[in-house]
């Protein structure tokens, strides 16, 4: 157990492993991290090669850069090529591929594109410039209530050069989708953790209610992912399936209520919008309620609104559903690599193809050498 | 985007727009707190930040924990320090702005 020595306390660590160990037995179990979070520490720390042959573990769709279609990345640039517009965005996004090249693409062409931290930088500029701003919202429950509070705030200043492309997600129902899929059979879930500080606990209780699956809501260390297998496999042998809460530190049942009243006053669900490798989803992601029109860019500006179809070579629906590993992607590490991604999975640090491009290819070779779990 | 930072609040602003400076290692930035209004924050306080705004407030203890984790992430918390401490989030608003309106 070479890697363990490396965690924070390689104690617990390795008293949560002997105790995972012997719950797992000899059976065989799946479970999927849903948040590019512990995708990102499973890699990083080579959790997978010190889990019993029997634990594995597959990769969720929670990482919010790499489930936007290609199809809203043209209408992205779109937007940004308008005259006269800034268009604004997190990092992660701009290199984010879509049919016609990325944002930094439409950068090069000369069109006014901008690297933010935060929706509120955006509003700053255009309380700053006459010119119109565009924020390109991005991501779960964990971002968007920070995008209201920049709407709310837009309106209380009475910016009219202000407006948000919103493609925000929500996280049950890509969850719900994966459940029905055919193609996986999993036996529990890690349950995103920064997520649930925003909605809690209690929107997954249709995992063990619905679909029999056991969740564990989970942070972000190793010793916590560790933590969450082995509460996962308890109540799997107790005979037990609920939700549970292994991140309790930061994460309440409740979750953040503030933030949920924010979410409700200045958003309502899509009827449908397509995932990445998902498909359409019903009800899977928010638009701005008609209150908001004047800052809602997709009235605003004309976008294509077209769907793209991923390139041919591109597995990333298979990644993002848990069905391949990246390592299993044909161009994964030739074609495409973190400088020249073809698909969404390598952009992101969070993605799980630049996970496991950065970190988890040197514990496997490491691991290949030191003989599994030497 | 979807790291938590975890920062100390140095001094509350005004309380009107909800802001707050706060401290990442070593970093000084204004943050909005407003999401968590009911926590009654105080300086010396720690909370996790994500894109500008503080989402959870946190003890020292996970505080410390957090940080360490997100160091060994390398480049992607380089890459998320650099991107807190570009943030300019306090808008004061020139009154040229009204009159573009
Ligand atoms: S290697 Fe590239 S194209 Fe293949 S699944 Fe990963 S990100 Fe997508």
């Amino acid at each position: 157990m070479r890697f363990v020595d490396e965690y924070r306390d390689p104690r617990a660590a390795r008293s949560i492993l002997d105790r995972i160990v012997e719950l797992a037995g000899d059976d065989h179990f799946k479970f999927m991290e849903v948040c590019g979070g512990h995708t990102h520490t499973i890699y990083r720390h080579g959790i997978e090669h010190v889990l019993p042959e029997g634990v594995e573990l597959v990769h969720g769709p929670g990482c919010p850069v790499c489930v936007i279609p290609m199809g809203r990345i043209d209408d992205a640039i779109a937007v940004a090529e308008t005259p006269g517009v800034v268009f604004t965005s997190f990092g992660d996004m701009l290199r984010v591929p879509g049919g016609h090249g990325s944002l930094m693409d439409a950068k090069a062409r000369g069109a006014d594109v901008r690297f933010v931290y935060s929706p509120l930088d955006a509003l700053r500029i255009a309380s700053e410039t006459p010119e119109q701003v565009v924020f390109f919202a991005v991501g779960f429950e964990t971002t968007a209530p920070s995008t209201a509070v920049t709407l709310l705030r837009a309106r209380d200043l009475g910016l009219t050069n202000f407006s948000v492309f919103c493609n925000h997600v929500t996280i049950v129902p890509p969850i719900k989708a994966i459940l029905e899929s055919p193609d996986l059979r999993l036996d529990g879930f890690l349950g995103p953790g920064h997520v649930s500080t925003v909605v809690g606990n209690r929107p997954y209780r249709f995992v063990p209610e619905q679909y029999g699956k056991p969740l564990v809501t989970t942070g972000f260390e190793p010793l916590d992912i560790l933590h969450g297998i082995m509460m996962l496999l308890r109540q799997i042998r107790e005979g037990r399936c609920e939700v549970e809460n292994q991140y309790t530190r930061v994460v309440r049942d409740e979750g953040n209520p503030r933030a949920l009243a924010v979410l409700a006053e200045v958003f309502e669900l899509r009827p449908h919008f397509e995932w990445r490798g998902l498909g359409f989803i019903s009800q899977s992601a928010l638009k701005l309620r008609p209150e908001f029109a004047a800052f809602d860019a997709e009235l605003r500006y004309s976008v294509p609104g077209v769907r793209v179809a991923d390139p041919k070579a591109c597995q990333c629906g298979e990644v993002l559903k848990g069905v391949i590993k990246p390592w299993e992607c044909k161009v994964f590490g030739t074609a495409c690599t973190p400088e020249t991604p073809i698909g969404t999975c390598m952009v992101s640090s969070e993605g799980a193809c630049a996970a496991y491009y950065n970190f988890g290819r040197l514990h496997r070779e490491a691991a290949v050498t030191l003989g599994r779990r030497g | 985007m979807c790291l938590g930072i975890p920062g100390q609040v140095v001094e509350l602003l005004d309380s009107h727009e909800h802001l707050a400076r706060v401290e990442v290692s070593g970093v000084g930035r204004v943050v909005n707190i407003g999401l968590l209004e009911d926590e009654q924050l105080a300086p010396g306080n720690w909370v996790l930040i994500h894109v500008g705004f503080a989402m959870s407030k946190i003890d020292e203890d996970e505080a410390r924990r957090a940080l360490e984790g997100l160091e060994l992430m390398g480049r992607a918390y380089v890459e998320e320090i650099d991107a807190f401490a570009s943030s300019q989030i306090e808008i004061d608003l020139p009154e040229e702005v009204r009159a573009w309106e």
